[in-house]
């Protein structure tokens, strides 16, 4: 398993191969550059919505994974996951404990009875604040994603979105999960969404950039299809649902727009842009019915931690309880395992 | 595969569902089944293998039933049926009641015996089929609880023969069954001999759902046994789904012998993408239209029509989905397509494709190695001629073609002989419900395909066969109005006198076609006399050119089908009143042509009269209705013109009889070529001069005379006729109905019964001049 997204970790590629005991061709995905805005495109593009609703409500029933394929696939979503702490409250001894989580998400008895070696989640996830401690507790071994531009609003100047963007890379974060201005979305400004992505994206530099559209906000799926085109046209690298602080978050219709803008993108460029549902992912089998969902709709590419991520905290414990279950055939409890 | 390796390679595995219950209550019968007759089980005696098509292995031994174990099953249902029919429709209602909720408490060991035995996917048996089973029997407990009160007028028909195809069996069992026995029929159903099983699980449930013995029996076997069904005479009404071959067989074999018929038959169903559509979700509906059920779906969307500047797109990533399609054991919870029904299906499928031309695409999904498997498959690049592109093919093998604008949409959705469904996808509302109503066919579904529903009416048009299963509409195929008729006697007309009273002036009738007055092709004419031998004229012997030139006439009126129901109003308005200013010399021609009184005649006019201003009154007034079916969208039953319909009107009451006729028709929009009464004709002639004065378009009226025994197989055996009803007096029904299997069209005849004229019978007409288009339109934005 390799990491591309945090253009680190050759610590990454051995763990990979210890855990999965054979190498694996290295990807490197070329990264999406910014191209023109093709209002035609966005204009052009349609949402049904009742339509991707029952596509939706279909999924979970169409895909069952069982046994030691539902427990290798858990074990995939574990590598999948931005461990995320955002509150107000985060401190640094939080935060060096989420992190000591990410990279030991799973008891070390559970992974020898499944035959794994040692696993890590994709990333942690934190604000800008917590970005140095995070930085330092996972010394290398894990990218760490810093939330930005104002999260979670995106309503505070111009400049100073850019300025905490700037700051957070400086700090050590390899990604940066910008907020969009849903205004722009919801007045239809598709140039102005775009150049402020864009902005975002140059701010950025090196550091991947996930394009947080606050989709519960954005109250249309006509609308979610646009603003995930507009901002892979401006260059994100990945697109998100929510900051998780909306009422609504991550869902599976919402899911099914984006990642269909995504292969469409993919079609009509040949870049991978990836995809990060996050908030209200909290059981293993609702993590299991996205895995099935991107590998039927995108194909077993987007299975990688450089193409999905899952924004995610409680999530973690579901999968583990259910990894237990799976090796001793006894249903767990929460308190059997670790907590971050 | 261990852990690790999956980890790397992320691979579906195995997600088996568990036979074990099922094959338990298989050998709780000892893998032997007799029919259930009368509320038990007869011997098992001769006996074919029903198998697993996914695997081949045999399931179990079924019943073939003789003509004997016919005869007792009807037995049986005419022995309850009176009871049952009496009971009040609270009683019926509970029975109903008591099964839906068996059937949901059995859901599992349904359907998991539904995918051993058909080789559907269980998915689609556990979410689809099951649960559809479940609401159409919640449903029809509603209508049994309801008949008394909403349905006072309609009686049961009695006993019903039911003839079921394998494509669902038990969703078919509950279409037939639920329906029938809750407005008060019994029935006698053959399960399609591939799919007897969960037929006969739900003959075992009967028992504990408290149905009384006799009310529902189940005969299994093959053809041979359905044709024991079909041609028995103590059968009131055969419902049968299936093949249109089948069908049209059935129409024959059941002509003139006073048997009610629904028919539900095949397709050729358009699939029309329009270039502003949601294309990633009309993809997704495809795999809902062609690839559910393995294609095996009467009304599957098998046709696609996409527009041209989108096509290529839409191909590219049509070919994409079909690979992400999972083929496999059908019991496999995470399968897509499971396999097809029977060998000799598979061979069916796999020679029409192997004759076709166009570019055919195979999806690249693995196919297991035994088995009854054909792979989901594109053609594309065919044009209307071929033959996939008209000819149903029941599998998983999808045709397509591309348009230019809405307009050919249409015409190449409505260029095929069949008419069941059609879908369409497109973001524009006004699109949307402006394709809807041009479609020819009994359902449309916008944006969506495949949804179904109790409450919302599901049936075909043209040779996809006539009636409605579902909805208020469904129980028209089970009732019949309450009321006694007599039989009616042949009416002849009076003779030529030995001396002739020749008029003053010599009176010219002719034919009415295409708002003009015509001479009749072969040149002949017959004088009409009065009872004291007065020469009253001649009217025109019609022929069978005649006949074409009327039909051709009245297909040309298409207009009047699309006009404002508000227009057409004030048409049959105007008949009337102008009817009415001549009511004295109508009354003179009654009491001339039928000896009647002067008071009996002057009645008749006056009815005549009021007969058309409540056809007038009803032109805008037989509402359509929104179903509340259980999505978020509505299901509208549509009141659409049949078409071009051909009628006999009544003998005995030449003037009544005719605007009985002529009014329902053109209310609802129709286009009719009517033949007038036979020893009467001069009313109708005279009727033509109200028609040209009332504004009447050229072509919606056309008014024939001559022997109806030589025009009706002319007019009963046109392929673009879509409707022929008889009042006629002379012996008709037999005849009509048997060359109406040509194109399967509705018939609606009197099989030599009488009918009160006096009585408008609005609800009879208005069923008959319309069909019911079901549209979905789910929403959200």
């Amino acid at each position: 398993m390799q990491n591309p997204v945090a253009a680190v970790p050759s610590e990454t590629d051995t763990l990979s191969k210890s855990a999965a005991g054979r190498t694996l061709p290295l990807v490197q995905e070329q990264r999406n550059e910014p191209m023109p805005l093709d209002l035609d495109w966005v204009r052009a593009a349609a949402a049904n919505t009742s339509a991707i609703e029952r596509r939706a409500a279909t999924l979970p029933g169409r895909r069952s994974v069982k046994k030691d394929h539902q427990a290798a696939w858990l074990l995939r979503a574990i590598t999948l996951i931005d461990l995320t702490t955002l509150s107000g409250d985060d401190t640094e001894g939080r935060v060096k404990r989420l992190c000591a989580k990410a990279l030991n998400p799973v008891r070390k008895d559970l992974l020898d009875a499944l035959g794994m070696g040692p696993i890590t989640t994709g990333a942690v996830c934190v604000y800008h604040d917590m970005v140095p401690t995070a930085v330092a507790a996972v010394a290398g071994r894990l990218p760490v994603a810093a939330v930005s531009t104002g999260f979670p609003a995106g309503l505070s100047p111009f400049h100073l979105r850019l300025a905490e963007i700037e700051e957070s890379v400086k700090a050590g974060a390899k990604e940066i999960d910008i907020v969009i201005s849903r205004r722009h979305v919801l007045t239809g400004n598709w140039q102005a969404l775009y150049d402020e992505m864009l902005a975002f994206r140059a701010t950025c530099g090196e550091a991947h950039v996930k394009a947080i559209l606050a989709t519960g906000e954005l109250g249309a799926l006509r609308n979610v299809v646009r603003a995930s085109l507009v901002c892979m046209m401006a260059g994100a690298d990945f697109i998100k649902t929510s900051t998780g602080k909306e009422s609504v978050n991550a869902t599976l219709p919402v899911s099914l727009v984006m990642i269909r803008a995504i292969r469409a993108y993919h079609e009509a460029t040949g870049i991978r842009v990836g995809y990060k549902p996050a908030g209200g992912i909290s059981r293993a089998k609702d993590a299991l019915t996205y895995l099935a969902m991107m590998k039927d709709e995108l194909g077993d590419r987007w299975l990688k931690p450089d193409l999905f991520r899952f924004g995610a905290s409680s999530l973690l414990g579901d999968i583990e309880r259910q990894l237990e279950h799976h090796v001793t055939g006894r249903y767990s409890a929460s308190y059997r395992h670790g907590m971050a | 595969m261990n852990v690790p390796e999956i980890f790397e390679t992320m691979e579906y595995g195995p997600a088996p569902e568990s036979r074990a219950e099922a094959l338990d209550w298989i050998a709780g019968h000892k893998g032997r089944f007799g029919h259930y007759i009368g509320g038990a089980w007869t011997k098992p005696g001769k006996a074919f293998e029903t198998r697993n098509p996914a695997t081949g292995e045999v399931l179990a031994k079924i019943a073939q039933g003789s003509g004997k174990d016919v005869d007792a099953a009807v037995a049986a249902a005419r022995k309850a049926q009176k009871a049952w029919g009496q009971r009040p429709g609270h009683d019926r209602a509970r029975v109903l009641y008591a099964l839906a909720r068996i059937v949901q408490k059995q859901s599992r060991l349904f359907a998991v015996l539904e995918s051993l035995d058909n080789g559907k996917p269980i998915r689609e048996a556990r979410d689809i089929d099951i649960p559809l089973v479940a609401r159409h029997f919640y449903y029809h407990a509603g209508m049994a609880q309801l008949q008394e009160s909403e349905l006072p007028h309609r009686a049961p028909l009695g006993v019903c023969g039911q003839i079921i195809p394998w494509n669902f069996p038990l969703l078919m069992l509950a279409w037939k069954i639920a329906p029938a026995i809750a407005m008060g029929n019994t029935v006698v159903l053959k399960p399609a001999e591939y799919t007897s099983l969960t037929a006969l699980l739900f003959a075992d449930i009967c028992r504990e759902a408290g149905v009384p013995p006799g009310v529902i029996n189940i005969v299994t076997g093959d053809g041979a046994t359905g044709a024991a069904i079909v041609e028995h005479p103590d059968i009131d009404k055969i419902a049968f789904t299936g093949s249109t071959e089948v069908g049209r067989r059935i129409r024959e074999a059941t002509a003139g012998i006073g048997k009610a018929l629904t028919l539900e038959l095949g397709g050729k169903s358009p699939y029309i993408v329009f270039d502003d559509a949601d294309l990633d979700s009309a993809i997704e509906g495809l795999v809902d239209a062609i690839w559910f059920n393995q294609g095996q779906v009467c009304c599957a969307g098998s046709r696609l029509l996409v527009q041209e500047g989108i096509a290529e797109t839409f191909y590219v990533r049509l070919r994409a989905r079909m690979d992400k399609l999972r083929m496999g054991d059908p019991l496999d919870k995470c399968i897509d397509v499971g396999a097809v029904v029977d060998p000799v299906q598979l061979k069916t499928i796999t020679d029409l494709v192997a004759g076709s031309g166009g570019e055919v695409y195979r999806a690249a999904t693995d196919i297991p190695a035994t088995g009854c498997y054909y792979p989901p498959t594109l053609i594309t690049g065919l044009s209307p001629a071929d033959r996939l592109m008209q000819e149903e093919i029941f599998g998983p093998v999808l045709v397509g073609t591309t348009f230019r604008t809405p307009a050919e949409a249409v015409a190449l959705a409505n260029n095929t002989r069949y008419g069941l469904a059609a879908t369409l996808w497109t973001e524009n509302v006004n699109l949307a419900l402006d394709i809807a109503p041009k479609l020819a066919a009994g359902v449309v579904w916008v944006n969506a395909t495949n949804l179904f529903d109790a409450a919302a009416g599901f049936g075909g048009v043209r040779e996809s066969g006539f009636g409605r299963e579902g909805g208020w509409e469904g129980l028209l195929a089970y009732t019949r109005p309450k009321g006694q008729s007599k039989a009616l006697a042949k009416i002849a007309p009076y003779p030529a006198p030995e001396e002739a009273d020749a008029p003053a002036m010599d009176r010219t009738a002719k034919l009415y076609i295409g708002g003009k007055q015509a001479r009749p092709d072969g040149g002949y004419s017959d004088a009409v006399w009065s009872n004291s031998g007065k020469l009253l004229g001649h009217a025109a012997r019609a022929n069978r050119k005649d006949v074409r030139n009327a039909v051709e006439a009245a297909r040309g009126a298409a207009a009047w089908s699309k006009t404002t129901a508000h227009l057409r109003a004030q048409i049959v308005y105007y008949l009337g009143e102008n009817l009415s200013a001549r009511t004295g010399e109508f009354a003179d021609r009654l009491r001339d042509l039928t000896g009647a009184t002067k008071a009996k005649a002057e009645a008749e006019v006056d009815a005549a009269v009021t007969r058309l201003f409540t056809w007038a009154a009803w032109a805008d007034k037989h509402d359509s209705r929104a179903k509340p079916v259980p999505m978020r969208g509505v299901a509208l039953a549509m009141n659409e013109p049949v078409g071009v319909i051909g009628a006999f009107a009544a003998d005995e009451a030449p003037l009544l009889g005719l605007v009985s006729v002529v009014g329902p028709a053109l209310a609802m929009g129709n286009r009719l070529v009517v033949v007038a009464s036979e020893p009467y004709p001069l009313a109708a002639t005279d009727f033509y001069q109200i028609a040209e004065t009332s504004d009447v378009p050229p072509g919606v009226l056309n008014i024939l005379t001559g022997p109806h025994a030589e025009l009706a197989p002319q007019l009963a055996g046109h392929m673009d006729v879509d409707a022929v009803w008889s009042f006629s007096s002379s012996d008709l029904s037999g005849t009509i109905e048997r060359e109406s299997a040509g194109n399967l069209k509705r018939t609606w005849v009197n099989h030599g019964q009488d009918r009160d004229w006096t009585d408008a019978a609005a609800g009879e007409f208005l069923g008959a001049a319309t069909e019911i288009k079901t549209v979905w339109v789910p929403y959200g934005e």
